[in-house]
């Protein structure tokens, strides 16, 4: 017990308060003019609106794959179930290097999307993918085991009372997945806010157009500007925050609906 | 587990609750084109940039001292955190699961920050705490200790962004056991720690090993944060991830992905480990 | 070894588990404690062997006091609900875990400890699944190898929470012969918790009736069972008949029927009053037995083994009676359906007040 308190006090509290404090003692003008500075302004508006696009994208296509894996038999289902944590395993560095090649202009999807005339790096939709790679596990492992400890009878006397499969689909399976739904996609906006090391190289960091929040501490830490720095995490971190909280009343009202 | 067996004969036998065969043949198309394009082409294209000039120059790209060196500390940074998120993952999930006390629900909440908290936030912190310029920097620096720009850095940083991933891992199977055994063990005399090694550590033992290895993953693979506190000294403070960007923007793009692949290797084999004890788990 | 609980209480947030509870139980006895779920009864069995504490009051094993002791001192043996074995090991490493915990230097040697738990599965008739392990064990099998888990320490009292609750009904009712079989052979002070009357009148020398966190009745089964000492009891032991009313000079008046109890009672304060019957007890004949007895039709019977029950529509009654013969009066008064019976109560007990189950 006290190893456990000893040790969040050393690598969580104490750390993440030095952060609250400085900001807090920061001159308030100043705070304000840097995390209100249009730079900066135009940084969180890229990272919320890339982060909750690619939630949006992941919701659907996270909730697919947890009905394919779970519910269908097909050759290859295992190998897939288990990379779904790719995500999870991989370096992001790897995984940005990976996309700012793919999706580069002479990449193997770049070249084609080229033709389109569409492109993906240092333009935010890149971003988007990055994130999208990023939280898919999020959704697919929390709605899965949801998913697979429904009880068959819930649907069959659904059917029995002579709903069809899309009714019982919407009025009685969606229902009972939605709260596992929206924590895994709350996840997945949550980490995606965050997320540096797998967008910095295909967004191409263009100030006002592609540069996220992370990066944009990262510049100021670069120029020795540590208040500016702090101001900006600390917002960050205040929306961090709040996503944890909604979290934790998803997970309440969760535990309600089951009671 | 037993639920998850009658469930697969129900879908086979049930033709009721299984979708139309169309369907089914487009959601599966559908997730192996998702995982085509994400999981499956990048995967690919690692190993075909890094092999693009052969095995010779590949062999050469890790084969670099300064490569090496970095592995070295990736590998220490590893050893150091693994055991201390180790034992705190274990005393935590413990804690949570067998007892009630005060504080409880905000310890785990704690578990989730991580998660929520960006990796250069992470990083931050701790050069605004240890950094040259505050207080507790100088003070440390005066006695010849350095921690940001330097490996103590690197490891403080990695403990913060994977510490409850263990941890996260005994929770849910540490409830699911319950409190019996041990209480069993203790009304037959068995004292805390004899409990624990005799009962509770076999029981958790593949939980343990999965959280472990997430963890080792992890904190190889941690960028952002490390990123932050490194400093970018070479063949001193970079890990491995970091010596994959300074060669990607160095244009060296072979060497780049040579030295991605060994992580990707990795990743690899932690999804491998994990589908492995989840069958373990899943025949008990 | 006597056990001595006195004045037990303990509280949780929102409700009173235990509330200033003592009992005495002699050296040897088979105790059950019995009473519905949430009554507080397993609460207590876990103060006693210090997996809880409580609040106040004291438990005194064999003269000397255990209160603060920590359970892996108090030397109890405990036989959880679910068994409890632990998965990981061996039956023959379960038996053994107890011996092989203690300091080195009261430890038995390899060789006693081997012999002790192969004494104790003989003992529990679970010999041949020495090298098994807990999965591989049906759920009455792995109760028989924890109870041998409990005996190995040679503990002062056992202690059994719901031991059978979670078997099928034929594994319950053999194991509970067999239990009761050992208690005699081995005569440790036991006590059980348990929910099933049948299971606690069969099994023990004393039953404890507890209800929200009183003890209503103690005393042998055939005294509980005959002579509950009030509503709760009579209700709790078996199926009975309970008919409201208004009591009047030791009868109660119940709908236009005057119920005179044979059983004395103080009745003179009270205003409402109910009459109990179990359905054994009611007479039935196709002629009049005595003046006070009831018309009724029979509107059902069912078979239930070797006894038959009738459901009885009388007027003045709003609610069927129910009542139980044996199987060869039912033959020989040939009853059918709507045929007209005499009903005999005399052996109703009337109790006052109002009284939730």
């Amino acid at each position: 017990m006290g190893y456990t308190v000893f040790y969040l006090s050393a690598i969580v509290i104490v750390p993440l308060s030095t952060l609250v404090f400085g900001a807090f003692r920061m001159d308030p003008q100043a705070f304000i003019s840097t995390v209100t500075s249009p730079r900066v302004l135009a940084s969180y508006r890229l990272s919320l609106s890339t982060a909750l696009v690619a939630a949006i994208f992941n919701a659907v296509a996270g909730f697919l794959t947890a009905w394919t894996l779970v519910r269908y038999r097909f050759p290859g289902r295992k190998v897939l179930d288990a990379l779904v944590d790719l995500p999870f395993a991989l370096p992001t560095a790897v995984a940005g290097i990976c996309f700012a090649t793919l999706y580069s202009p002479v990449g193997w999807i770049g070249q084609i999307l080229a033709k389109a005339d569409i492109q993906l790096i240092n333009a935010p939709s890149g971003i988007v993918v990055a994130l999208i790679f990023i939280g898919f596990p999020f959704v697919v492992r929390t709605v899965q085991p949801v998913l697979s400890e429904l009880e068959p009878e819930m649907e069959e006397s659904a059917q029995s009372l002579g709903a069809n499969r899309w009714q019982t689909f919407r009025k009685i399976l969606l229902p009972h997945l939605f709260p596992a739904l929206l924590t895994g996609v709350t996840l997945a906006f949550a980490r995606a806010i965050g997320e540096y090391g797998s967008v910095i190289f295909i967004a191409g960091n263009l100030p006002f157009k592609t540069e996220i929040a992370p990066l944009m501490i990262m510049t100021k830490l670069d120029q020795f500007d540590y208040d500016g720095a702090s101001a900006v995490a600390f917002v960050l971190l205040l929306i961090s925050f709040t996503m944890l909280l909604v979290l934790n009343g998803i997970q309440r009202w969760q535990q309600k609906a089951y009671q | 587990m037993q639920t998850n067996h009658t469930q697969e004969a129900l879908i086979i036998t049930n033709p009721n609750r299984n979708d139309h065969p169309a369907v089914q043949l487009i959601l599966i198309l559908l997730t192996f084109l998702f995982f085509a394009g994400f999981i499956f082409l990048p995967l690919g294209l690692v190993f075909a940039q890094a092999f693009q000039k052969g095995t010779a120059l590949y062999l050469e790209a890790i084969r670099d001292p300064i490569a090496i060196s970095a592995v070295k500390l990736t590998l220490l940074t590893a050893a150091i955190v693994v055991p201390l998120n180790a034992v705190f993952g274990v005393t935590a999930a413990w804690a949570i699961t067998k007892f009630s006390f005060r504080g409880k629900t905000l310890l785990i909440s704690l578990l989730d920050l991580p998660f929520a908290v960006s990796p250069v936030i992470a990083g931050l912190i701790f050069v605004l705490l240890a950094g040259s310029r505050t207080s507790l920097g100088s003070w440390l620096g005066d006695h010849g200790i350095k921690i940001i720009f330097s490996t103590p850095g690197i490891v403080i940083a990695t403990l913060f962004v994977t510490f409850p991933f263990i941890a996260r891992e005994l929770i849910p199977l540490m409830e699911s056991q319950g409190r019996e055994e041990e209480e069993a063990a203790i009304t037959l005399g068995a004292k805390g720690w004899q409990t624990f090694r005799i009962i509770t550590l076999p029981n958790i033992r593949w939980g343990l090993m999965y959280g472990m290895i997430l963890c080792t993953a992890r904190s190889i693979g941690e960028f952002g944060a490390v990123s932050v506190v490194s400093g970018h000294i070479r063949g001193m403070t970079n890990t491995i991830p970091l010596h994959v960007e300074i060669l990607y923007s160095e244009y060296n793009y072979t060497a780049s992905f040579a030295v991605a692949s060994i992580l990707v290797f990795l990743a690899l084999a932690t999804i491998a480990v994990k589908a492995l004890v989840e069958k373990r788990v899943h025949n008990q | 070894m006597s056990i001595e609980i006195k004045n037990i209480t303990k509280r949780f947030p929102g409700y009173t588990a235990l509330d200033d509870i003592s009992l005495s139980v002699g050296t040897g006895e088979l105790i059950a404690l019995l009473g519905p779920s949430g009554c507080g009864k397993t609460t207590l069995l876990r103060i006693i062997a210090g997996l809880e504490t409580a609040d106040a009051g004291s438990i005194i094993l064999e003269e000397k006091d255990t209160t603060n002791l920590p359970a892996r001192e108090k030397n109890v043996g405990f036989v959880f609900q679910h068994y409890a074995l632990f998965r990981r090991l061996t039956v023959f490493d379960n038996v053994a875990f107890g011996l092989n915990v203690q300091p080195s230097s009261v430890r038995p040697s390899k060789s006693e400890i081997r012999d002790r738990v192969e004494h104790l599965l003989k003992l529990v008739q679970m010999d041949w699944a020495i090298k098994r392990y807990p999965s591989q064990l049906s759920g009455g099998q792995r109760q028989r190898v924890a109870l041998a888990r409990a005996l190995a320490v040679n503990p002062k009292v056992l202690l059994l929470d719901e031991p059978f609750s979670a078997l099928d009904a034929k594994v319950r009712q053999e194991l509970r012969r067999w239990l009761r079989k050992l208690h005699d052979d081995i005569h440790v002070t036991s006590i059980f918790v348990t929910h099933d009357q049948e299971e606690a009148l069969e099994l023990a020398d004393r039953i404890v009736v507890i209800n929200k966190g009183k003890i209503e009745q103690q005393g042998s089964p055939q005294e509980v069972y005959d002579h509950p000492a009030n509503a709760f009891v009579y209700n709790f032991l078996g199926n009975v008949n309970v008919f409201h009313g208004r009591v009047h000079d030791g009868k109660v008046l119940v709908g236009d029927h005057l119920i005179e109890g044979k059983h004395e009672l103080d009745l003179n304060e009270a205003k409402n009053g109910q009459a109990f019957i179990r359905p054994h007890e009611i007479g039935i004949s196709r002629i009049r037995s005595g003046e006070n007895d009831l018309v009724g039709i029979i509107r059902d019977i069912r078979l239930m083994g070797g006894q038959i029950g009738l459901e009885v529509e009388t007027s003045g009654f709003d609610k069927l009676i129910e009542a139980e013969i044996p199987r060869e009066t039912w033959q020989n008064l040939q009853l059918v359906k709507g045929d007209e019976v005499f009903i005999t109560l005399d052996r109703v007990r009337v109790f006052s007040g109002e009284y939730d189950i």
